[in-house]
């Protein structure tokens, strides 16, 4: 499984990268959505390690990690939880948390552990490229990708960003924390061909997507899709029944993604 | 490293949207601190509207009693609004003002900053809105009227532990979300740089003052300096002044709650380890995998998991000294003040008074200890009822 990259996310057209909290609502049925999701049509799955206080989130992500930690959920479960669904998963899997739970962890220790289990990159909300020093050398030490954010007031960061950026860039596309929006208004595609000028690198768009049409125009004006608390919506909705509903939203926005390419 | 480290601790840990907006701040802070038209602005704010300098009091009564050293009260409760929060709010609106903003948001714990900053903005007419946790609306409801009163708008927040923890993580989701006219008045010497140098300078003055006026009474300056310490603003106030000078012990004061031993504590630095939170790094209550600690305090104002990443620093050096007081010795110390030099002290302050009250005796009487008496009680009076089980109606 060693030579799974980010890279492979963007092979087949315009990326659909979901996001789901582990352990939400138990890590059994986290086990079971993760493969069912990549058979969906996921092609990048972002998968989100709990954390007390997530302060780059919306209430809907927020009650995810919470529902999570109630559970049980701890960062070795979760490395228990990757290893076993690694077995049967290819496509590339981050992990997005924040920075205390890397720290915390020993951020060597973790990101060893993370490479070994088979996580290709890592997302971290709040660690901006001014403390990415932090993270990136122990990330390149043991081959794992640090994801760097944009955001509609990066404006003259974007370039600085871009030429350090690995993986993907992940873009986003409005203010605010993560949850549904009716309309996205930022000039998404200009911020896009900023980061294109600097580097030939996938850029994907993520907060406040959830309709296939969204996915569309947010995939035409990039490489792909990401999110997040539109799934975490239906797994509180559902509970352990999510796969099924889970599932069938992957594939519908799998095929917005898909008409971008088109 | 980057920027605004002390130490090891400090940096800035936020998301990207944020960080140009503290870059301009930052820019600007550089521009007005040295700008005299902004300081004589300033300087006749604090000394006409705040009232400073504050007074250096001579608690006599308290010094017999104790029967060490001399000890003198930083009355910072004597300013307008009841605490030394006024200072760094109106000195941060003042720059939000210049800077073009129209909006302040605020977090606030027992709601001292929330007064404060509502103060500052009904002065200097900007729209403000302020984030509270649910328990601490409750516990302050005083606060809470006040604001109102001011024309703020306050807004309870019922994540977490609905506390000072989760009403900082809700300012600065709303700051993420309105950046362009909201300048986020942060309320201590915490969060990303460049927060706690700002507010730290701001709150310089008391130790400014503290150093002027022992200067003055006794020709000398005080071997120690006491302060409550939550995030830390009122205790970097009275100890900056001091720090280069080795023969003066400062030393903060932390909020055991029920005690060190227990789940019930805010006492960062004894029960703390080190972590990235709320844009930075520095020592905070948390468990093994990092998950921050539901934290506990009497005090609504100490109710905090982390510590300044200055006084983090300080720490580590040992430059400082950090106890930590339980509720029942704050509780204990309010009464005491209150009864024997007529002063009701905020609780906060009260964890300060609780460590002079141990501290004082093992002194000698030719030794001088200044306590930052960082807030008045009012607001604390129907909470201490409670605590001695008479319900009083506010």
């Amino acid at each position: 499984m060693s030579n799974i990259t980010i890279a492979d996310a963007f092979k087949n057209g315009k990326a659909f990268i979901p996001f789901l909290t582990c352990g939400d609502p138990d890590l059994e049925t986290t086990a079971k959505l993760i493969p069912a999701m990549a058979e969906a049509g996921a092609d990048l799955i972002e998968l989100g390690i709990p954390f007390s206080d997530p302060t780059a989130e919306g209430p809907v992500i927020q009650d995810g990690n919470l529902r999570a930690l109630s559970a049980g959920c701890t960062t070795d479960r979760v490395f228990d939880l990757v290893r076993e669904v690694r077995k049967t998963v290819t496509i590339p899997m981050v992990f997005m948390t924040y920075a205390n739970v890397v720290y915390s962890y020993g951020a060597e220790r973790f990101l060893q552990t993370a490479a070994e289990v088979g996580i290709q990159g890592l997302i971290l909300p709040d660690v901006p490229y001014e403390e990415k020093n932090e993270f990136d050398p122990l990330c390149k030490k043991y081959g794992l990708e640090l994801i760097s954010m944009i955001a509609p007031t990066s404006h003259d960061r974007i370039r600085t960003i871009a030429s350090e950026a690995n993986g993907f860039v992940y873009c986003v596309s409005s203010l605010g924390v993560t949850g549904v929006r009716s309309e996205i208004t930022t000039d998404i595609g200009a911020m896009v061909k900023l980061v294109k000028e600097v580097r030939d690198i996938p850029c994907a768009v993520g907060f406040g997507i959830s309709t296939p049409e969204q996915a569309e125009s947010m995939s035409r004006v990039s490489d792909g899709a990401i999110v997040g608390s539109a799934i975490v919506k239906i797994v509180a909705q559902y509970g352990r029944d999510c796969i099924p509903p889970v599932c069938d939203y992957v594939r519908s926005m799998k095929n917005g993604c898909r008409k971008a390419d088109a | 490293m980057s920027n605004g480290r002390f130490g090891i601790h400090g940096g800035q840990y936020i998301p990207e949207t944020l960080m140009n907006a503290v870059l301009e701040l930052e820019q600007a802070y550089n521009k007005f601190k040295d700008d005299p038209e902004f300081n004589a602005e300033l300087d006749d704010l604090m000394k006409n509207y705040t009232g400073r300098p504050s007074l250096l009091y001579y608690a006599k009564k308290m010094t017999e009693d104790l029967g060490g050293a001399k000890i003198y009260l930083k009355r910072e409760d004597l300013n307008h609004t009841g605490s030394h929060k006024i200072n760094n709010a109106i000195a941060q609106c003042l720059l939000a003002k210049k800077m073009g903003k129209t909006r302040v948001i605020a977090e606030t714990g027992a709601g001292q900053h929330g007064v404060a900053t509502a103060t500052a903005a009904a002065l200097l007419g900007m729209e403000c809105e302020v984030y509270m946790g649910r328990l601490d609306c409750e516990r302050q409801a005083l606060n809470v009227y006040r604001m109102k009163l001011l024309g703020t708008k306050v807004h309870p927040v019922d994540t977490g532990t609905k506390t000072l923890k989760d009403a900082v993580s809700e300012t600065f989701r709303e700051w993420v979300s309105r950046i362009d006219d909201t300048h986020y008045v942060l309320g201590s010497v915490m969060g990303p740089h460049p927060f706690p140098t700002i507010v730290r300078d701001f709150q310089a003055v008391i130790s400014k003052e503290i150093k002027a006026q022992m200067l003055e009474r006794e020709g000398r300056l005080p071997d120690a300096v006491l302060a409550c310490v939550g995030g830390g603003s009122n205790a970097i106030g009275a100890f900056y002044h001091f720090i280069d000078e080795p023969s003066v012990r400062l030393i903060g004061c932390e909020a055991a709650g029920r005690g060190i031993d227990t789940f019930e504590t805010a006492a960062t630095l004894s029960t703390g380890r080190l972590g990235i939170f709320h844009g930075m790094k520095s020592y905070f209550c948390q468990d093994e995998y990092g998950q921050i600690a539901p934290v506990y305090s009497i005090s609504a104002g100490l109710d905090y998991p982390g510590i300044g990443p200055e006084h983090a620093m300080l720490f580590d050096s040992g430059r400082a000294d950090y106890v930590a007081i339980t509720d029942d010795e704050a509780v204990d110390a309010f009464e005491y003040l209150s009864r024997m030099e007529g002063i009701i002290p905020a609780i906060e302050s009260a964890h300060a008074i609780a460590h002079a009250i141990k501290l004082a005796p093992t002194m000698g009487k030719d030794q001088i200890m200044v306590i930052n008496v960082s807030g008045r009680g009012d607001k604390d009076v129907a909470a201490m009822a409670r605590y001695r089980g008479e319900d009083i109606h506010e």
